[in-house]
């Protein structure tokens, strides 16, 4: 499966989950997704497309916050990211660790350094600061004026 | 219910001698369930990245580890290089791989040595290492430093390597790879390394798809993965190497594919040397005023697995944010899989089979009997455990 077949058929299959698609060049996408449709969206491309899951980043944005997740296609080189924006405030999103072990870190990460929820996550304990970090401080938020 | 004894390794790790805490959870000498914890050492250097110019960042995400300390600013060069939409020249190409693939052997070198000392082979330890050093003087002479090299830079690299350098450098890479050979056939072909190391902390390939496992972890279970062949940068695209896998997925196969993938690694410095010969001396830079708004995506082979940075950018002389993702934080997961059904003796080969990576400081190990509480062993003891196997296994081959 090329490039542009893996694109088509993605956009075909989930058109009316797709808000926004930049493409900057062969190799690189980004594809801003609605938040409720991470499910559906990441197990097509993991399962049925045979992504890769790289790592997810964070933002804390004016818009509010945002996940970056980076999908790799490793034999043509592409990294497809599934951007969605989330709540300011209240930032939550289905946790994709059921589906591939690769996310649970991440998550639990995200979860403590800028406080998004992610439901039914197996064990959404902390992973970094477990016992020496105030309750309800996330350090990776921004204050914006 | 039966008694668990918990094993605590850490908090600072008692065979790499970093920060972090794995609990065994065993009944007898069988690990039956295994937690992670770390953060001992968090230096938030997402956060502090924001707050340093590009220029800066290099130096600080050099720190980040001090074995493939080049790794981190080669895939930040990718990102941010993706960021402004530019193409830096052969000469500065050729450089930065023959860094790398230097890298990778020295780092190569030091695990083989570390997983010898962890089976008792003290021999192969002092090998490994005595040969890994005139890589490290061979880095001395061409960046100035033994490690941190400080050679990357956004739009090529700092130092040039001269011309008249080329072949006193060759001279010294062909007697690195004449004692590489002699220690991949010492190591290949031993037969308690053998015993201790094979069908030993196996990983499945299915287990390398669901945990998105990386690097030689990967291609030790047949995932043919290496990001330098998939999403081709720096001179990768220009030399002729191959990807070297392994099938059974245990430690035996992780040394393996490390060992091999050294001679590839002596093969592409070789053909970048060659490389470098043709390329105008001097012309290492593309000179770059403005990074402009946008996201990068970098990507680099680090010895251990793909690094992998995000850099956002908002037209400003810092980045607006950071991510960061080395290759252990995916691999070291996979003890999940590896760890759980060995004994403890086994459980220290496997724990470094995939050359997890933290951060240098202390040594520190302690067993404790959970009802009780009464401490039963310590760090000593526990290599002791391992080393005193394998001359179990030895004293039991020389009977035969």
């Amino acid at each position: 499966m090329d490039v542009r077949q893996v694109i088509e058929n993605f956009e075909k299959s989930f058109m009316a989950d797709i808000i926004e698609t930049v493409r900057k060049n062969e190799k690189r996408m980004i594809i801003t997704i609605k938040p409720e449709a991470i499910l559906r969206i990441a197990h097509y491309l993991y399962k049925t497309a045979g992504l890769r899951f790289i790592i997810a980043s964070g933002l804390h944005t004016r818009r509010g916050f945002e996940i970056h997740y980076h999908f790799s296609k490793d034999d043509i080189g592409l990294i497809l990211n599934l951007h969605v924006i989330l709540d300011k405030d209240k930032p939550e999103i289905e946790s994709l660790s059921n589906m591939f072990s690769a996310s649970n870190w991440i998550e639990r990460e995200m979860h403590e350094l800028f406080g998004i929820n992610f439901l039914n996550h197996p064990e959404q304990e902390k992973l970094l600061s477990e016992g020496n970090w105030a309750e309800g401080v996330y350090p990776y938020r921004k204050e914006f004026k | 219910m039966s008694k668990k004894t918990l094993i605590p390794v850490g908090p600072y790790h008692p065979l790499q001698e970093e920060p972090e805490l794995f609990k065994l959870y065993c009944d007898g000498e069988i690990v039956k369930d295994i937690k992670w914890e770390t953060g001992y050492n968090h230096r938030s250097i997402e956060k502090l990245s924001e707050s340093k110019t590009y220029e800066q960042v290099f130096f600080l995400v050099e720190r980040i580890c001090g074995i493939c300390s080049t790794s981190h600013p080669f895939a930040f060069a990718n990102a941010v290089e993706e960021i402004v939409g530019v193409e830096i020249t052969n000469r500065a190409k050729y450089i930065r791989s023959i860094i790398a693939e230097l890298e990778r052997i020295h780092s190569h070198l030091l695990w083989v040595g570390l997983a010898g000392h962890f089976l008792g082979y003290n021999t192969v330890f002092m090998w490994a290492w005595k040969y890994r050093e005139p890589i490290l003087d061979l880095f001395e002479m061409i960046t100035g430093n033994r490690n941190s090299y400080a050679m990357f830079r956004v739009g090529g690299v700092r130092r040039d390597i001269e011309n008249s350098k080329i072949q006193t450098i060759q001279k010294i890479l062909s007697e690195c790879r004449k004692k590489n050979d002699l220690l991949t056939g010492a190591v290949m072909d031993d037969p308690v390394i053998h015993a201790r190391t094979k069908g030993v902390g196996i990983l499945t390939k299915q287990d390398v798809l669901d945990y998105c496992a990386v690097g030689p972890t990967a291609r030790a279970s047949g995932v043919a993965i290496d990001i330098r062949k998939d999403d081709p940068y720096a001179a990768y695209p220009l030399v002729n190497w191959k990807v070297i896998t392994a099938e059974a997925g245990d430690v035996f196969a992780k040394a393996e594919v490390r060992l091999l993938e050294m001679y590839e690694s002596f093969s592409i410095i070789e053909q970048c040397l060659e490389g470098l010969k043709k390329e105008k001396e001097g012309d290492i830079t593309v000179r770059i005023t403005e990074i402009p708004e946008g996201v990068g995506h970098g990507r680099a082979e680090a010895p251990r697995g793909e690094v992998f940075h995000f850099v956002v950018s908002d037209g400003s002389n810092s980045p607006a944010r950071h991510k960061i993702r080395a290759p252990s934080y995916v691999n070291i997961a996979t003890f999940r899989k590896s760890c759980i059904g060995q004994t403890i003796a086994d459980a220290t080969i496997t724990l470094a089979a995939v050359d997890p990576c933290y951060c240098c400081t202390e040594r520190m190990a302690s067993v404790y009997d959970m009802s009780s509480g009464e401490r039963i062993m310590n760090a000593n003891e526990l290599i002791n455990l391992s080393s005193s196997k394998t001359s179990e296994l030895k004293k039991q081959m020389d009977r035969k």
